[in-house]
């Protein structure tokens, strides 16, 4: 399949592993921000290939994964509601909130769908007057300029029944709270290319100065992931800390100006509490003031809803890349996809569940 | 209201003299061999999909799963479960598609039943089918049987089914030409069973949980190892573009036109031949192979070259987030 194909190519990358393993004199320590980077690691089996003294971390960034508990609460609970009509992304519907996920609310009644598109649910809302159209907002930079699109669109239409409950976060002040660790050990980053497409690589220069790692913009696929890898090694090696784009055929410097525009005109950035990990300052966005009638925590009133993260998972060590999945007690025994202890074994993305899927005797 | 569907619908669509004599029950004479019997319920949704409908899809389904025993198709029964306010028209284009199906795959649904239930106890309209069938002398057909070297082919494209389903369900809709692939097997498991005989170990349709499952199953009760080859699958684009976008793992999709089969090596390629020059199996492929270890485990020799495990699916495959 064109565009797909010529990034899975098995001669391309196997070149480049080799030019890896030739330009490389010690060991590094690469973190990949994204979950979906994560996958295709894992799912094609790039680790196999890699020198063993380059160790690849995985990063934070599945959306699922880093959804805070509460605010999983929070939907069930409006979900749950007889004039509601939830809408969310596949994948949030597994996630495990304190006391049961998206689907078992969908299977004791509720009226919770699956959309592609956050424009679905303003479409449902329009064909619906009598209900209240609830999406579950949440995302890093990628999804945000869709988000922003629905909220618009609802506004223009003048539309009183639709609302998000939004949970976006952003990826710079992630990657500053890593590196600002004390024992952080991330000494080159992957940035997620996607996310770069949107918001563009501005914001990474200031990070590879402040902590002189390099950042190299990576894609997804097999070939992409190994370029990016290969950028970065070659860095490491000449003592460089710059941002290179290794995924130009989507990423640019600027990003993409429109999309910035209209999610700043939607959106602030918050604090933003990170599951697993914390509150990071300056890393979410919430909606702005004026579009506040937009909000369903607001509408339903759900922020008072608090939940303490259960103590046995250690998705934060595990986000933040202090551990691997295969190091936690609980993997593969009482945390399975089957029955989640948190969200990493949860997700397509997560860290944990590739884990699972793809390494348990392999 | 059930008697006046049963023969103003039903009896004319399906007509044939044991259900004709709309007795308790059909009494039959089966033809010698043992006597596979199975049966399936359809609950699908949406009922009408390009390329079939629930009718089609209980008469396949059912007469493919004693297909998949060795069996040849010979009789099937229909329970239907309507819900109130199923628009007569719909029934009827229904019903006739089962009709025609069952033509096609020549089976007689010899007895049935039909139930309407209140608006909201039910979802527009439910059908089970049960089947039976002959497996002749000689053919012997079980998941146990797959050993250490045996060569796993598949009858074509995988994934269609679902992905066509999926391009019509609500909140999913997409545009794509892809048609399920819903269809009768016996025919093709015939041409196999014909060049392979008792060489044929293991014969499977990969419906739910996809090709996936299916071979995880086989696995597990063989107690061997079965190692696919990523770049043989057959996929076609479509269902390969559409899968990207969301997110979705081709081996983990629904097909209900599709046969895998674990066959000794001598036979292999024999079986491959005359699956490419039936109808349902221009695009059949040898996908892999039974090995020892790792036991009870589906490798994925992938196409970089790498190895890893593929899974049984927890749940259904939920569109990612981005």
């Amino acid at each position: 399949m064109r565009f797909v194909d010529e990034y899975r190519d098995g001669e391309a990358v196997r070149r480049a592993a080799a030019a890896i393993a030739s330009i490389q004199t010690r060991p590094w320590t690469l973190m990949e921000i994204c979950g979906g980077q994560t996958h295709s690691i894992l799912k094609f089996g790039l680790d196999q290939l890699l020198p063993e003294a380059l160790t690849l971390v995985h990063g934070p960034g599945c959306p699922v994964c880093v959804t805070p508990l509460e605010l999983i609460d929070q939907a069930v609970e409006i979900a749950a509601r007889r004039e509601v009509i939830f809408t969310s992304f596949g994948d949030m519907l597994r996630v495990p909130g304190s006391r049961k996920s998206l689907l078992q609310v969908k299977s004791e009644g509720g009226d919770v769908r699956v959309v592609y598109s956050p424009l679905d649910a303003v479409r449902l809302a329009e064909e619906n007057p009598m209900r209240q159209v609830v999406f579950f907002a949440v995302g890093f930079e990628t999804t945000a300029p869709a988000n922003a699109m629905a909220v618009w669109r609802a506004h223009e239409l003048g539309l009183p029944n639709f609302t998000i409950l939004c949970s976006h976060v952003l990826v710079p002040p992630a990657i500053d709270a890593i590196l600002g660790a004390p024992d952080s050990r991330i000494q080159g980053f992957l940035a997620a290319g996607h996310v770069c497409t949107v918001e563009g690589t501005g914001d990474y220069e200031p990070l590879a100065r402040k902590y002189h790692v390099p950042i190299v913009v990576t894609g997804f696929e097999p070939v992409d992931l190994m370029a990016g890898i290969l950028i970065c090694v070659q860095a490491l090696e000449k003592g460089e800390a710059n941002v290179e784009n290794a995924y130009r055929r989507s990423a640019h410097t600027a990003g993409n100006p429109a999309a910035r525009a209209l999610v700043r005109r939607m959106f602030r950035t918050c604090d933003r509490a990170w599951r697993g990990i914390g509150v990071i300052p300056g890393s979410g966005l919430a909606l702005r003031e004026e579009f506040g009638a937009f909000d369903a925590a607001h509408r339903f009133e759900s922020a008072h809803i608090r939940t303490e993260e259960p103590k046995e998972c250690i998705a934060g060590e595990i986000l933040l890349g202090h551990k691997r999945p295969s190091q936690c007690g609980a993997f593969g025994g009482r945390c399975t996809p089957e029955h989640p202890l948190g969200a990493p074994m949860v997700s397509a993305e997560g860290a944990c569940a590739a884990y699972y899927a793809y390494r348990r005797t392999a | 209201m059930s008697r006046k569907l049963t023969e103003s619908i039903f009896l004319p669509a399906l007509k044939n003299p044991a259900l004709d004599a709309l007795h308790d029950g059909a009494i039959l004479s089966l033809p010698p061999g043992r006597v596979a019997f199975t049966t399936d319920s359809y609950v699908i949704d949406p009922i009408f999909f390009p390329g079939g409908d629930i009718g089609s899809l209980a008469v396949h389904g059912t007469v493919n799963d004693l297909a998949m025993c060795g069996a040849r198709p010979l009789h099937l029964s229909a329970g239907f479960i309507i819900e109130e306010g199923l628009p007569l028209a719909d029934l009827r284009r229904i019903v006739a598609s089962m009709a025609q199906a069952a033509a096609v795959a020549g089976v007689t649904v010899v007895t049935g039943d039909t139930k309407v239930v209140d608006r909201g106890k039910g979802d527009q309209i439910f059908i089970n089918t049960a089947g039976i069938g002959v497996v002749p002398e000689g053919i012997e057909i079980s998941p146990t049987r797959a050993r250490p070297g045996d060569v796993v082919l598949v009858s074509g494209e995988i994934a269609v089914h679902g992905i066509a389903i999926l391009s019509v369900r609500q909140g999913l809709q997409f545009e794509t030409e892809l048609r399920s692939d819903s269809a009768s097997l016996h025919d093709l498991v015939g041409a196999a069973l014909d060049v392979a005989g008792t060489h044929l170990h293991v014969l499977r349709d990969p419906t739910r949980g996809g090709v996936a499952s299916a071979l995880n199953e086989i696995a597990a009760s063989a107690n061997v190892s079965i190692e696919l080859e990523e770049r043989s699958i057959p996929v076609n684009e479509a269902v390969q573009g559409a899968c990207e976008l969301l997110g979705f793992d081709p081996l983990y999709v629904a097909n209900e036109g599709k046969c895998l089969a674990i066959v000794a090596p001598s036979h292999a390629k024999a079986v491959l031949e005359a699956w490419r020059r039936h109808p349902l199996g221009r695009d059949a492929a040898i996908i892999g192979q039974v090995r020892e270890e790792p036991r009870g485990r589906l490798v994925l020799h992938t196409r970089i070259g790498a190895r890893r495990v593929v899974d049984m699916l927890s749940g259904e495959q939920l569109p990612r987030i981005c």
